[in-house]
């Protein structure tokens, strides 16, 4: 396992890692330097009454420095109380936790109508564009049609129905289009000599799925779950915001205390905002990585 | 080929294990004990998330005063897209706490709610500007730039500007505002509207970029809508109304919820400090000066009483009504079918029995340092 985890931080993943961290180098710069050439045209301003506010918005309130955002992570919002960092951490852990759920769940759910609608032109044709409509539905407008399901007598399941699982299946909802539109591509990919050495072997409808389709997608499908995970946790960030989630506290929580209060310390939202952007790029990572090591046991490509 | 699909199976079995393993860890059930023959379930769906304008609720629940009384008792905070009565009545919760003016539109509607105790007396609602705007009545508002948040918050603020003669329409420029005091501190606005124990303590946390010092109370004016005679009635616990009249063991209950609730107010009111810890156990990102600012102005909406505390005062009662059917949040006014008071005075009547100070009339606001940010 070890050696395996070393063979993937081969040079190019070095090298990338070390773009990243320039290209985050360079933001840094640029925002300072837009930020410095803001206020020096603010000093002048009254004598340059003409220009108005070419570059608005540079005070410490409005783009605070670089430094005073990361001195903030140490920093904690009581005296003596937990730090920022640390909070994100486990906020991050807390949505990572509902966004899991949504990503299999919405996996699932985008598979199943995946081979659903890969077996007919009918079927695609017919229920594809419900498929997308649904993608046009605001997520804030279903969000309150799950908190009264969740909040219904849920007896009937094997668990207690917590207010986190109702993110989960908020950000699920997200995560199941890109899974099921591409699977359905990577259903339809294999090419017809392969179907048709099948079909002449006699083949089952259902044993070409499963050895020639379904591997075929695979490819396909790991594209659709890079979205999915992302999405899922875009959509459990929101789902906590929308929903409020009692017994724990979410990156969403975090980041709307740290919007509505602002005013009073503005460095704060841009850790929620660095704490939401690491938080999808490991759920991306996380898939890459297994990506890599299915597909290199089946020698596929990965398609990027 | 065989190998391959095994190994994808093993995969989604995993992931699909790890889910449901995930999803029934949390199973955690614990019930009240000592003295009682049966303990009642109770979920109480708040307003808004988790800050010391709850803080009476979450004192009972620690300091014992629902389990003593035979509840266990379920806070269900509130949130951007949570509409407690909604919740209420489609059964999500037992009771919930809402603004008055907020429910009188579903109760036009058709639901079946009624309120059952109001624990705040006065509004917290104020609209803030910066001294040298020289806004220093209602009037002053005429010509400027007036910040506020909309979605049935400004109600109060439009009657007051009706009352002073000023036309919301053409006579001040109304702004649609954020939930954060950004707006005024940048000049967008000239006056903000704000909750005296959230967004103005907010605007004291920040830094005056002219003096870098954080702003003082002198830097600021402030319309009060309860001096202005516009204010609308706040928090309240609101019940399922027939529900209320045909189940007994409900009404109980009710008595119970309401007379825990109290107790957990009035513990807050006697001992600030610890129920501030109380509100920030259960809210960790908050800071403690502003919670504690926040809870001594909470205090202030509810302390001193004019009746025994949550007893409807009948003239707030009417005032809310009539400014809600003048500013057309209800097309007839809802007179006073949507509150019942023998709950209330049920309640408070236990409390004074068990030695309760339940008007609170020597209390008086303390003096909270803000921190920067709120610290």
């Amino acid at each position: 396992m070890g050696k395996k985890l070393f063979l993937l931080l081969n040079k190019a993943a070095v090298r990338r890692i070390l773009i990243f961290i320039a290209f985050l180098v360079l933001l840094a710069l640029a925002y300072t330097a837009y930020k410095a050439f803001g206020q020096a045209l603010d000093d002048r301003q009254r004598d340059w009454w003409f220009i108005g506010s070419f570059f608005p918005r540079t005070d410490d309130r409005n783009m605070p420095p670089i430094l005073d955002i990361l001195s903030e992570f140490g920093k904690s919002p009581r005296i003596g109380g937990e730090t920022y960092i640390s909070q994100l951490f486990s906020g991050a852990l807390f949505t990572l936790r509902e966004a899991f759920v949504a990503f299999v769940v919405g996996s699932i759910v985008g598979l199943v109508l995946a081979v659903l609608l890969a077996q007919s032109k009918l079927a695609e044709r017919g229920v594809m564009p419900w498929v997308i409509v649904s993608q046009t539905i605001p997520l804030i407008a279903i969000t309150p049609l799950v908190v009264l399901w969740g909040q219904a007598n849920l007896d009937f399941l094997p668990w207690e129905w917590k207010t986190w699982m109702s993110v989960s299946v908020i950000a699920s909802y997200l995560t199941f289009f890109p899974v099921a539109v591409n699977g359905v591509r990577g259903l339809l990919s294999p090419s017809s000599e392969h179907l048709e050495l099948m079909q002449s072997y006699g083949a089952s409808r259902v044993s070409i799925l499963w050895k020639i389709r379904f591997p075929a997608s695979l490819p396909f499908l790991f594209t659709a779950f890079k979205l999915a995970a992302t999405a899922a946790v875009v959509g459990a960030i929101v789902g906590e915001i929308s929903t409020g989630v009692s017994g724990g506290q979410g990156l969403g929580k975090l980041i709307f205390e740290f919007a509505r209060t602002y005013a009073a310390a503005p460095e704060r939202l841009y850790l929620g905002v660095i704490g939401a952007g690491i938080t999808g790029l490991f759920a991306f990572g996380l898939i890459v990585l297994v990506e890599k090591t299915i597909l290199n046991s089946t020698g596929q490509q990965i398609r990027e | 080929m065989k190998r391959k699909s095994k190994f994808i199976l093993t995969i989604v079995a995993l992931f699909v294990t790890l889910g449901l393993v995930t999803a029934a860890c949390n199973h955690n059930d614990d019930s009240a004990s000592g003295n009682c023959d049966k303990v009642d379930k109770v979920k109480l769906q708040l307003q808004w998330f988790t800050q010391a304008q709850f803080a009476g609720y979450y004192a009972a629940v620690e300091q014992g005063y629902y389990s003593d009384l035979c509840l266990d008792v379920e806070i269900l905070q509130g949130a951007v897209e949570i509409v407690p009565i909604t919740v209420l009545t489609t059964g999500g919760a037992d009771f919930a706490i809402s603004w008055v003016p907020k429910v009188f539109g579903p109760i036009e509607g058709g639901s079946d709610v009624v309120n059952i105790a109001q624990v705040f007396e006065r509004s917290g609602t104020l609209q803030v500007s910066f001294k040298d705007s020289n806004i220093n009545s209602v009037s002053d508002l005429d010509g400027k730039r007036v910040g506020n948040w909309g979605f049935g918050n400004e109600f109060e603020l439009l009657a007051g500007l009706k009352k002073n003669n000023l036309d919301p329409d053409s006579d001040v420029q109304l702004t649609q505002q954020a939930f954060d005091m950004s707006a005024l501190l940048n000049r967008d606005i000239d006056a903000a509207q704000a909750m005296i124990y959230n967004e103005y303590a907010q605007v004291l946390e920040a830094i005056n970029p002219d003096t870098s010092q954080l702003y003082t109370a002198d830097d600021l004016n402030i319309i009060d809508w309860n001096d202005e005679g516009t204010a609308m009635l706040q928090d309240a616990i609101w019940a399922d109304k027939s529900k209320l009249e045909s189940d007994s063991n409900y009404r109980d209950i009710a008595t119970r919820f309401v007379e825990g609730s109290l107790e957990g107010w009035i513990w807050c009111r006697d001992n600030p400090t610890p129920c501030v810890e109380v509100v920030l156990k259960n809210a960790p990102t908050l800071g403690r000066s502003h919670q504690t600012w926040q809870l001594n102005e909470i205090n202030g909406l509810i302390w001193p009483s004019s009746n025994d505390v949550s007893v409807m005062n009948i003239n707030l009662a009417n005032q809310t009504a009539r400014v809600a059917t003048e500013e057309d949040i209800v097309e007839s006014n809802p007179g006073s079918d949507w509150y019942r008071t023998d709950i209330a005075e049920a309640a408070t009547k236990n409390l004074k029995d068990k030695g309760h100070d339940v008007r609170g009339l020597s209390w008086q606001k303390a003096t909270v340092t803000l921190l920067e940010g709120g610290k």
